[in-house]
Formats: C-alpha cells, structure tokens, sequence
C-alpha cells in the first residue's frame, strides 16, 4: 500500500511513472514530485498511470493541482494509460471533460 | 429486529491506516459475494469517508481514533465511520441518522473536494450525522445496477472477477 514515482526528464518533456495506489497517504508525496515539474514553461508532464491499481478524491485533487499549475505556467499535462477504474472517477466528476486523458 | 453479523475495528485516524481498512472492507465484501466493481466501489467510498476524519483530526492537531463497523447483512453491506471514540450501539445511531440534507454537514464534508460527491455516487445510500463528531452511514445492496448522475447504467455488463 504505497505509490512508486519515477520521474524521467527528457527535453521538454517528463514522464511520470506511478505504481501502487493514490490515496490520503501518498498523495502529498504525489504532489511534491508533480507540481514542479509543471512550473516550467512550455514543458508537457505526462503522467503513466498503468500501474495505478487504486486511486480516489484525494488524487483527484493532486491533478486538479497540477492542472492549475499549468495552466499559470504555460505548460501542459497529459495523464495516459487509465485504467477503467480509474477512468470512471474522472468521468463520474466530470474532470474528463477539462483534463487530456488517454485511454489504456 | 433481522439479525446480522457485525464487524468493528478502531484505527489511529492517521493516513497510514486508510489502505488497512480498504483491505478490511474488500475481504467483508467479497466473501458476502459482491462483484469486483461493488469492491472497488466500497474501497474508495469507505476511503473518503476516513479521509474525511483523518483531515479533520489532523485539524485539531491531536490524533484521534476512527471508528467503522460494518453491518454484514443478506443484501447489503451497511458501513459508518465516525471519528467519535466510543463504542457504536449500532441500532440506535441508525435511529437517530437521517439523510444528509443540513447545508453545513455537506460543507464539512466536502472540504477535501469530492470525497463526499464520490461517496455519494458509488453508494446507493448516504447518511450524515454531526452529533457524534462526524458519523456517516453507508448502505450498498448486492446485485443493484449502478446508476451514474445522468442516469446512465454504469458496469451493469461488467463480470465479476472471483
């Protein structure tokens, strides 16, 4: 019951590998590594969720976040890879409708 | 009265802990014979809930205990968590609870964002009590076909995986 980050810097753009779950207890660690990575200009943070096997509210409130973050920072954030657990909570919310979600 | 089993365990309200009441609930569920999607929904949904008191002990700067017991019946699974430390006299909490309908319970709640939303969403029924420091109460049916806030059937199709 944790969350693996790997981060992979590579030009303008970063590649966030998560594993594990997203909850009340890992996501501020979530956020420390993410929001950083969207404060610089012009980069695309692109977030691999194929090894997330749970996630909730308080996730979602880590890329809210980070999706701020862009938005003042010129840069861009991409999830990719949900599965359709995962999905569901960004369509039951609504948040599909203004994040760049790839399907798995 | 029907008679059903009940299960109670007392965790630290500290985030660490959450993941160890998911496996609890996901263990319950499945041997009541819920389908993975029902599991998965009961995870997060129970998951918010403690959120909810973890951020709010956190608050009041002292670490208290969270409270779940869960309601094993034929066909359904009844969850309250609450941050209140004394034991549950489960009959009468369920008395005295009622719908969430009071503004400022549902303001509280929704502090962390869209914990008490999701909770909504993923059980068939909600209930919110603040007389006990904050008391929610749970219901999910076996078998019920989910339905989304636009009314759309969601994994109704889906095959359980056990």
């Amino acid at each position: 019951m944790n969350l693996s980050i790997d981060v992979l810097e590579k030009d303008n753009c970063s590649t966030v590998r998560l594993s594990g779950e997203i909850d009340v207890y890992t996501a501020n660690k979530l956020k420390t590594r993410l929001i950083p990575l969207t404060e610089r200009e012009g980069t695309v943070v692109e977030v691999d969720f194929s090894q997330v096997r749970y996630m909730d509210s308080t996730g979602l409130g880590v890329f809210i976040g980070a999706l701020k973050s862009t938005k003042k920072h010129s840069s861009h954030l991409k999830l990719t890879h949900l599965n359709r657990r995962v999905l569901r909570l960004f369509k039951i919310t609504g948040l599909n409708e203004i994040m760049d979600i790839e399907e798995r | 009265m029907k008679a059903f089993d009940f299960v109670e365990m007392r965790i630290p309200a500290k985030a660490e802990y959450v993941g160890v009441v998911r496996l609890t609930v996901s263990g319950i569920a499945s041997r009541m014979g819920f389908s993975y999607d029902d599991i998965e929904d009961l995870k997060i949904a129970i998951s918010e809930a403690i959120t909810n008191t973890v951020e709010h002990a956190y608050n009041d700067k002292v670490i208290g205990e969270v409270h779940i017991g869960f309601g094993i019946y034929d066909n359904r699974l009844e969850i309250i968590v609450s941050d209140h430390g004394e034991s549950f006299k489960f009959e009468d909490i369920k008395e005295k609870i009622g719908p969430y309908e009071s503004l400022e319970s549902i303001m509280t709640l929704r502090e962390g964002g869209f914990g008490l939303f999701l909770i909504d969403a993923l059980m068939d029924k909600v209930e919110i009590n603040n007389d006990y420091g904050v008391l929610v109460l749970m219901t999910k049916y076996k078998n019920e076909t989910e339905v989304d806030d636009d009314g759309n059937e969601i994994s109704a199709t889906s095959v359980s995986l056990d």
